[in-house]
Order: C-alpha cells, then structure tokens, then sequence
C-alpha cells in the first residue's frame, strides 16, 4: 500500500512548482514526468553524489592531515597518509598472506555467528511462546548479558582446547544475546488476533509457530541479526588482537608490534568493509526471506 | 453460482430449497465470571440462544455487555463458567476449523499473498499444494478477487481484507460463521456492500451464522432473527424476528416495515446502553442537555 502511494507526496509537492512554470500550458500534461524525474534524479542520485562527496571530503582531510604531519595535541605525523595505506593494499593485495587473514576472520564470524541465530531464534521464539522456558532462561540471560564479550576471552581460552573455538565462541557470545533479545521483543509484539485467526482455521501448536510467530516476528529477528553482526565483529577483532595467530584483527595489531603503520591503517579499512559488507548481505537475506516487507 | 467443488457434503449438494441439517448452535444458560482485584465480576449471565441450521442471527447490545465474549466461547477461545456452548450437540472444545471466525481487526497475514491466505485453512488440513492451490483459486474467483490473488494484504484496502478474510474462513468449509463486528472499521458505502456480499455469501452457502454488531440497520439487513443484549452482566433482554423477504435490497431500509423494526430495536438498545454507560446520563441529566439557551451563551443564560 505505501509503496503504491509512494509518488502522491512527490507529486503533490511537485505540482504546484510545476504548475507555476507551465502557466497557462495545457494542465495535466507533463505533470506526470515531474514526479518520475524527481523521485529518480533527485533523491538517490543526490544522495549518493553526498555519498562520494563526504567520503573524498574524509580522505582529503586525511591526506591534508598526514601530508602536513599536523601536531595539534593529536598527532598526526606517525599516521600513514592516504597514498601510504595505498601502497600498501597494493602490496598485500599481491600477496595471499592478507587473504588468509580476511578469510579466517570470515570464517570465524560465519560459524559464530550461524551458531548464534541457530541457537538464539529458536530459543526465542520457544521463549516467547511458552512461560516457565522463558522464566528459567531469562535470568541467566540477563546476567550474562552485560558481560563484553571480550572479557570472556581467559575464560573462553580456558574452556575450549583450541585457540580457534575460543575465537569462535567469543564472536558467538557477541552476536548470541541481540539476537535472543530480539527475537523475544518480536514473539511479544506478535498481533494476537493473527494468532486468533491461525487456530480458527485449524492450526496447533508446531503450525502457529512455523506459520504466525515466526513470520510475524522476522522483521525483528533481522534487526537482531543486524545488531548481532556488528557486536560480532566487535568481539571477533578483539579476540583475534589478544589471543589470535591469523585474521585481520591479529594482521592490525601485529603491524603495529611490527611497525608498519600503514598496515594498521589497511586492517582498520578492511574491517570497516568487511563489516559494512556483512550488513548489506544481511540486508539482502532480510529482502529474500520477507518479500511481503518489500512492497511497504 | 450454487456448486462450490469443495468438499461440503451438506451445503453443497443439498439441492436449493432444501434446509441445510448441520450448523446447529446452541447456548444454553451460558454464564462468564472472572476475578478482580474488586472481587468477582459477571460479564455474561445466563444467556441462552439458538441458532438453526442456515440461519442469519445477529446479536446488538451496548458495549462490554459480553457479546465477543459468546462469540469467543463458540470459537474455542474460552470456556464459559457455567452454562453448556455446543454445535449440532456437540460442546466446544478449543478452537477448530469447523468454525471459522471473522474478526473486526484485519486478521489476514500480512506475509502471505491472498491466496496463500486463503489456503492457509486447506494447509492445515494437510491438502497438498497444487490440490489448494486450485481451490484458493476457485474461491477467489467465486468472491470475484482473482486479480488480487498474488498480492500482499498491505497493498488491498479495509473491506478487500475483509473481503479475502470471509473467503478465507469460508474454504475451510466451515457450517458456522461466527463474526465479530467485521465491518465495524469501513466507511458507510463499504459497509453497505460488504454486507451485500455477505447474505449473498450466505445465501449460496446455507451456513449458519452468528454475527455481532452494535449496528441497529446491520442486524436487521443482515438478520433472520436479532438477540438484543442488555449491560454487564450480559443477558438476553430480547429476540426479535426479521420477517422481512430475502434477497434484500439496499432501498429496503427505507420501507416502514424496516424502520419499525428499527424502532422498535433503538429503544430496546437505548435503554441499555443509557445502563451501560453507569447512570452518566439519567432523565434529569437528559433533561438538562435539552436546556434551550435561546442563542445565547452559556454565561449569559446562566
């Protein structure tokens, strides 16, 4: 429905300034152009030109920062400038040292993250549904809860025999809790009259829960995934900093231990864009499994 | 327009013109008590109602007089406290898809297409896919909504939702409609033809149907017979009898014999809902709001 109605504000807003430049031209026609141009041209295109001009802004910022070594309290003048990181893509890119570091750190946030929506959905959406599970589960959650994530990093060592599970189940951690607590804020939303509805046409137990309170709760569950994404990396990058041998985290810190400074910035970017790239695939799952959402 | 190739043994091959057997509810000396801080509370006391196999019954009462709450009882949803709720002799017992519901809230799932709504009854009964598929669209054709069927309910308007929820309820080939002021959302125009579509429904179907409003002209359009109820507790104060001939017209609310009934009705309702609204407003409050202040302000008259 609001995609449908969409253009009638563009076109109402549209009309009268078009109106006044025609003056006296046939009314109605050309009209319908106007909102088009408007809803293409100017809003994505505009907001994308901002896009690339905030992100040069920044870089020239950058550029103009390191290049002039600036030394106002913060210094400036050991930070690698633009062309230095650049530089040193270049170079890492080449090699497949940089690659193994990218992939495992993937890696590690797609098992620890996979086992916390397997986990954390379920057992939310049971919570949600039935008293005494989320009674019993709740409290522990609640104390756990406030816990970071990379303070469980001795005790993470601790528990699992390799250094690597460790990781993993830090980065499990990370994105377990918004995932649950999402998951249960969506099952309390849930319209009961949805639910009224489901059982007057025949549905138990098992069906209202795959059909309605699943369905129903998704959108929710999404942005739990979304919140989950970023603590994940979060918690990923500090664990691999402390106990890591391989991943991008451990790539930033070493090449602070090893002076090379333009590599800290280089790890720095590759997790920005790893993690801004996580979200968009989230994004685009969210887009799949929920079509209906699409159309709003 | 009378075959409807669903498996409905009773309604559908029962030839035109002949009464529909199976439908039967029956309401015997239902009561509903709940607890409060306050104590206990009577919200439907000793109501006892029937409705015949194919027959149009509409009850109107005054709000919170307990009639979502009957209607609720039919469904499943709760059990009475005393009394017995039962259809074609049998008691309740949870909700179940020989009973299908409609409710005033748009109650269609926004994730689901039309028609995968409208399966969604043939999916439980574990029907498979293609066998559904045809049926939903079958039924969709009958209600004249075929071009809606891969929407979203986001994109249909008020008494489209509607509209998909009847058919929903309907496919499951339900002997009872229960409603619950379905209709009490649309605008007045809407309102008029839904409930056209409705005794057409109706009429092709031979389904018994229990319809809730507080609408005087919606029961008596719409009804074979009308349940008034009075203010908490609930009781039935009165059954009135809707002689009027079917099929029923739009123009037919201007006949005198509509508005006698109409008449008729408004007092008992008035009467109630005077009640329900806690003594607010008595005869010498009446009174006063009748004061005629001759044009002139309040502070001046006073």
């Amino acid at each position: 429905m609001a995609g449908a109605t969409l253009p009638t504000p563009l076109e109402r807003a549209s009309a009268p300034a078009s109106a006044s430049q025609r003056c006296g031209a046939a009314p109605g026609r050309g009209a319908p152009a106007a909102p088009r141009r408007s809803r293409f041209s100017r809003l994505p295109l505009r907001s994308a030109a901002l896009s690339v001009l905030s992100l040069a802004l920044f870089v020239l910022a950058w550029h103009l920062l390191t290049t002039y070594r600036v030394n106002i309290y913060v210094r400036f003048m050991n930070v690698p400038s633009p062309s230095d990181v650049l530089a040193s893509a270049r170079t890492a890119l080449a090699s497949s040292a940089f690659f193994d570091h990218v992939y495992m750190s993937c890696r590690r946030i797609l098992y620890g993250f996979l086992i916390a929506a397997a986990v954390a959905i379920p057992l939310g959406l049971l919570m949600g549904r039935f008293r005494l599970l989320k009674e019993l589960v709740f409290p522990v959650a609640e104390v756990l809860r406030p816990i970071p994530a990379i303070a469980w990093v001795p005790m993470a060592i601790m528990l699992w025999p390799t250094n690597e599970e460790s990781i993993v189940f830090i980065t499990f951690l990370g994105s377990f809790f918004p995932i649950l607590l999402n998951t249960l804020h969506g099952m309390a939303t849930v319209d009961p009259v949805l639910v009224r509805a489901a059982r007057c046409l025949g549905a138990k137990e098992i069906a209202l829960l795959r059909e309605v309170y699943l369905p129903a709760t998704l959108p929710q569950i999404f942005t739990g995934l979304t919140v989950g994404m970023g603590v994940a990396w979060v918690s990923l990058i500090a664990a691999e900093m402390i106990s890591g041998q391989f991943g991008i985290g451990y790539f930033t810190w070493e090449a602070y231990s090893l002076v090379q400074y333009s590599d800290i910035a280089l790890g720095m970017i590759s997790i920005g864009a790893l993690g801004l790239a996580s979200s968009w695939a989230i994004r685009m799952v969210g887009r799949l499994v929920m079509p209906w959402s699409a159309a709003r | 327009m009378t075959a409807i190739p669903l498996k409905r043994p009773v309604t559908t091959e029962t030839p035109r013109g002949t009464a529909p057997t199976r439908g039967r509810i029956e309401i015997r000396d239902f009561g509903l008590r709940y607890e409060t801080a306050a104590g206990a509370t009577d919200a439907v006391s000793s109501v006892s109602l029937t409705v015949e196999p194919g027959e149009f019954v509409s009850i109107i009462g005054p709000s919170g007089c307990g009639k979502s709450t009957m209607l609720n009882a039919l469904a499943g949803f709760l059990k009475p406290t005393s009394g017995t709720v039962a259809v074609d002799g049998k008691p309740i017992d949870g909700p179940g898809a020989d009973r299908g519901m409609i409710f005033q809230q748009y109650s269609l799932f926004p994730w689901k297409t039309v028609r995968e709504n409208v399966e969604f009854g043939l999916k439980m009964k574990g029907i498979d896919r293609a066998e559904r598929a045809r049926q939903a669209r079958t039924l969709l054709g009958l209600a004249g909504l075929s071009q809606f069927e891969n929407q979203y309910p986001d994109a249909l308007s008020g008494g489209m939702k509607q509209r998909v929820g009847i058919v929903r309820a309907l496919a499951t080939g339900p002997r009872i409609l229960l409603l619950d002021e379905p209709f009490g959302a649309l605008d007045a125009q809407t309102r008029l033809i839904m409930q056209q579509i409705l005794t057409n429904m109706w009429q092709r179907l031979k389904i018994s149907v229990l319809f809730v409003t507080h609408d005087i002209d919606e029961a008596i359009f719409l009804s074979d017979r009308v349940y008034v109820m009075t203010a908490r507790p609930g009781a039935i104060k009165a059954e009135v009898a809707v002689p009027l001939p079917r099929p029923r017209e739009p123009a037919l609310i201007m006949s005198s014999e509509f508005l006698a009934l109409r008449r008729g009705l408004m007092s008992l309702i008035r009467e109630e809902s005077l009640k329900a609204m806690g003594g607010e407003i008595n005869d010498d409050a009446m009174k006063g709001l009748a004061a005629n202040f001759e044009g002139q302000d309040i502070a001046s008259a006073l």
